[in-house]
């Protein structure tokens, strides 16, 4: 079987043109000028089963990339599963995933990745990629077995949900990795300075008698973590950056040349603290929402490639914990379905520069940059988005694809939606619908 | 619709004011050899404490009683809470017995404003967290203006020219916030006397950081509670340095003027910022904080759930 992409947008690394893309066995077999594809061939008689896609209208780029979704499998299956976090991920254009190590067994061994990585493959909805955790238990105390981990396709490590508190524990693992290829990816929280906090120290929680979370307690590990890389010369990536002070360290560590990279998720693009004057836990996230001068630095960090990648740390959580007064509720927020919807709506970037941050840069920073966010070009493989970039929408929770309705979105008008996933050559999202 | 007092900010001015007025009527009925009113007879008030408070309790209760509204008074310890059920399920069990409304004492800011989500009863904030305190709020402006005899039915001011000095630990008080917040709406000048390590980490108001930089110019002292968690967490070095810099030390009280109003939300650590016998001075209206308690919140039950016909308080209860 074959598919036929017809007069799509097709915005990849090399630029923007229109154009046709044929699919055959999990591959690009052929790309074209408008119209050139499609009709040439039947005229030839070739396959007749061959399933066609209208792209008019339609971007089409390669599949996006998460660095950061909590699938909660194992462990917290309530919340969600590895296939249900799939299938939303699939809905929200995103052909690979990278599965945060806080699940119950933490991946911080083998037979846990493998476990993780295997119930991606038989959802089949997106590619799953486990990150391993950096600590044992992620208790930050012993460090995991990394090599085994990276021999097992680990590529990238984080204690996420909490920093690694320990300097020379930190030094450590730095040192450790810098001569496997693989990448340490910061949480960046000094606990001692969070402890009990809520939501974003300033005037809002001033007001609303809860306690703040200063966003020095950020920064002094960014801070930290950036002198660790220029010490022992192995690379970071800082994980979900959400405060002004934070994107200036990180822009004038890249000037120094250091191999740091960054990413920012759709919430601290577009939401503020003053959303808790509701007490509403659904607007609890770690790092918490701060102040519109943050999301102005975190959108220029963007903008300059300071950040280099969207990603969503989708977290679901069920409803029961999400009613709780917030001093008790979980932090955290879905975000695979509605990325792009934030992105687009709130992003005054290029949409060439959008992708790059969904698709091929997130990519090379989970080291999938051989299979994901490839060219679209003869024999690269067919993990395709195609999403309109100009519908607007907004989110209903009852209609996500994930077990968990915890999305902030609600009520927000969104620009831009996935129509067609295509994963390993197969459709797996059409029309909007996931095909399983 | 059902109403609600959840914050001083939310009642707005027009609403202070209201129920300071109708405390007067209350304050009469609490006069009488008997003072109990039908007014609220039939309705149903169910105070749900998550955090010990016995005076607060019993203030509202009392003041349920005296209007001849039925009570429930629902403790977390003895609750199936404790067992895992979760707070929302709590109270829409509680509501489907028919309840009028709820008065709500939680650990946790914003839990009353929750809980409004999930009944179509009345709430009555009886203090959240760190953030909302409303009725101690009314109690204080009413214990303030019965002393000084002003009035405050006019729209504006009342308190206008009023200096209040509020001491102590301002970041972690729910009082200071809603108290703060009635004496600005009636026209007051607040002064937030408070090392930075007990204030809120961003705010408008005017600071001391001493107490002997005002005691010379103000109308009343508002001390608050001086929580002995606070050394653990470095907030102050020690009890004795904070007496030393905010406490109402004998000295200070002798430079207090005779008129100035003394007042604390209780319950008071005799020691640290009462180092000295309140009963000693002058100024001192800290009982009458408590007794206007029943007053202020009799006002409030009636206001949310009475006829709104003030003849209803006429008649006493058989």
């Amino acid at each position: 079987m074959t598919i036929l992409i017809s007069n799509g947008r097709l915005i990849d690394q090399t630029g923007e043109r229109t154009g046709d893309i044929r699919i055959s066995s999990g591959e690009i077999i052929a790309v074209g000028d408008a119209g050139t594809l499609g009709d040439a061939d039947v005229d030839a008689g070739s396959d007749a089963t061959e399933t066609v896609i209208d792209a008019t209208g339609l971007v089409v780029s390669p599949g996006f990339v998460d660095l950061h979704v909590h699938l909660r499998e194992p462990g917290r299956e309530e919340a969600e599963t590895i296939e249900t976090g799939s299938r939303g991920a699939a809905l929200g254009g995103f052909t690979a995933v990278v599965a945060m190590p806080n699940t119950d067994p933490t991946q911080d061994s083998v037979g846990v990745v493998d476990f993780v990585r295997q119930q991606g493959e038989r959802a089949g909805l997106c590619d799953v990629f486990p990150a391993g955790s950096i600590t044992i238990g992620r208790n930050g105390k012993q460090l995991t077995p990394f090599a085994e981990l990276a021999d097992a396709g680990v590529r990238l490590f984080t204690d996420d949900g909490n920093g690694v508190q320990d300097p020379q524990l930190m030094r450590r693992a730095y040192e450790y990795a810098s001569d496997l290829g693989v990448t340490m990816a910061q949480h960046c929280e000094v606990e001692s300075l969070t402890a009990g906090a809520v939501m974003h120290e300033g005037s809002c929680c001033s007001h609303l008698g809860l306690p703040g979370w200063p966003s020095i307690a950020e920064e002094l590990m960014v801070h930290r973590d950036i002198e660790l890389v220029r010490l022992t010369g192995a690379p970071a990536h800082f994980l979900h950056l959400s405060t002004a002070g934070s994107v200036a360290l990180v822009r004038a560590a890249k000037a120094d040349g250091l191999p740091v990279t960054a990413e920012a998720t759709p919430h601290h693009i577009s939401l503020t603290d003053e959303l808790l004057t509701s007490y509403s836990a659904l607007y609890k996230v770690n790092p918490p929402l701060r102040t519109m001068d943050d999301i102005d630095a975190i959108r220029a960090g963007l903008q300059d490639g300071t950040i280099d990648a969207i990603a969503t740390d989708h977290a679901p959580h069920v409803a029961d914990s999400k009613e709780l007064p917030l001093d008790q509720a979980p932090p955290g927020m879905l975000g695979l379905e509605t990325a792009l919807g934030v992105a687009v709506a709130h992003l005054d970037m290029a949409l060439v520069d959008i992708v790059a941050a969904l698709s091929w840069n997130p990519a090379a920073i989970a080291g999938i940059e051989d299979r994901h966010g490839r060219p679209i070009a003869a024999g690269e493989p067919a993990n395709l988005t195609l999403f309109d970039p100009a519908v607007s929408w907004e989110v209903v929770p009852a209609q996500l694809a994930s077990k968990s309705r915890n999305t902030p979105f609600v009520g927000l008008p969104l620009t831009g939606r996935t129509v067609h996933t295509i994963l390993h050559g197969e459709i797996v999202v059409r029309d909007g619908q996931a095909l399983k | 619709m059902t109403r609600s007092l959840l914050s001083i900010a939310e009642l707005g001015d027009v609403g202070l004011r209201r129920l300071l007025e109708l405390s007067d009527h209350m304050a009469e009925v609490n006069r009488r050899p008997n003072p109990k009113v039908p007014a609220l007879r039939g309705k149903t008030v169910c105070n749900v404490f998550f955090e010990d408070s016995t005076r607060t309790r019993l203030s509202f209760e009392t003041a349920a009683k005296r209007l001849s509204a039925d009570t429930m008074n629902f403790a977390v310890s003895q609750s199936s809470l404790s067992k895992g059920e979760s707070l929302r399920d709590t109270i829409e069990t509680i509501a489907a017995m028919g309840v009028d409304a709820f008065v709500i004492r939680h650990k946790s800011s914003g839990a009353p404003w929750q809980l409004g989500e999930w009944t179509n009863a009345s709430v009555i904030n009886a203090g959240d967290g760190w953030h909302a305190h409303p009725t101690q709020a009314l109690l204080d402006m009413y214990t303030v203006r019965t002393a000084l005899n002003r009035t405050v039915t006019s729209s504006a001011g009342g308190f206008d020219g009023l200096r209040v000095a509020m001491v102590g630990d301002i970041k972690h008080s729910r009082v200071a916030r809603s108290t703060t917040e009635a004496f600005k709406l009636l026209g007051a000048d607040i002064t937030w006397v408070s090392p930075r390590t007990l204030l809120p980490p961003e705010h408008d108001e005017h600071v001391a950081t001493n107490l002997d930089d005002v005691i010379d110019d103000i109308d009343v002292l508002y001390l608050l509670r001086m929580q002995n968690e606070r050394m653990n967490e470095a907030l102050v070095p020690s009890l004795r340095e904070y007496t030393t810099r905010f406490g109402l030390t004998p000295t200070r009280a002798g430079r207090l003027g005779q008129d100035v109003l003394v007042m604390h939300p209780g319950p008071m650590n005799r020691g640290v910022e009462m180092a000295v016998d309140p009963g000693e001075l002058s100024g001192n209206v800290i009982n009458q904080q408590v007794t206007n308690g029943i007053n202020v919140r009799m006002a409030v039950l009636f206001d949310l759930l009475g006829s709104g016909s003030e003849h209803s308080l006429a008649g006493s209860s058989e």
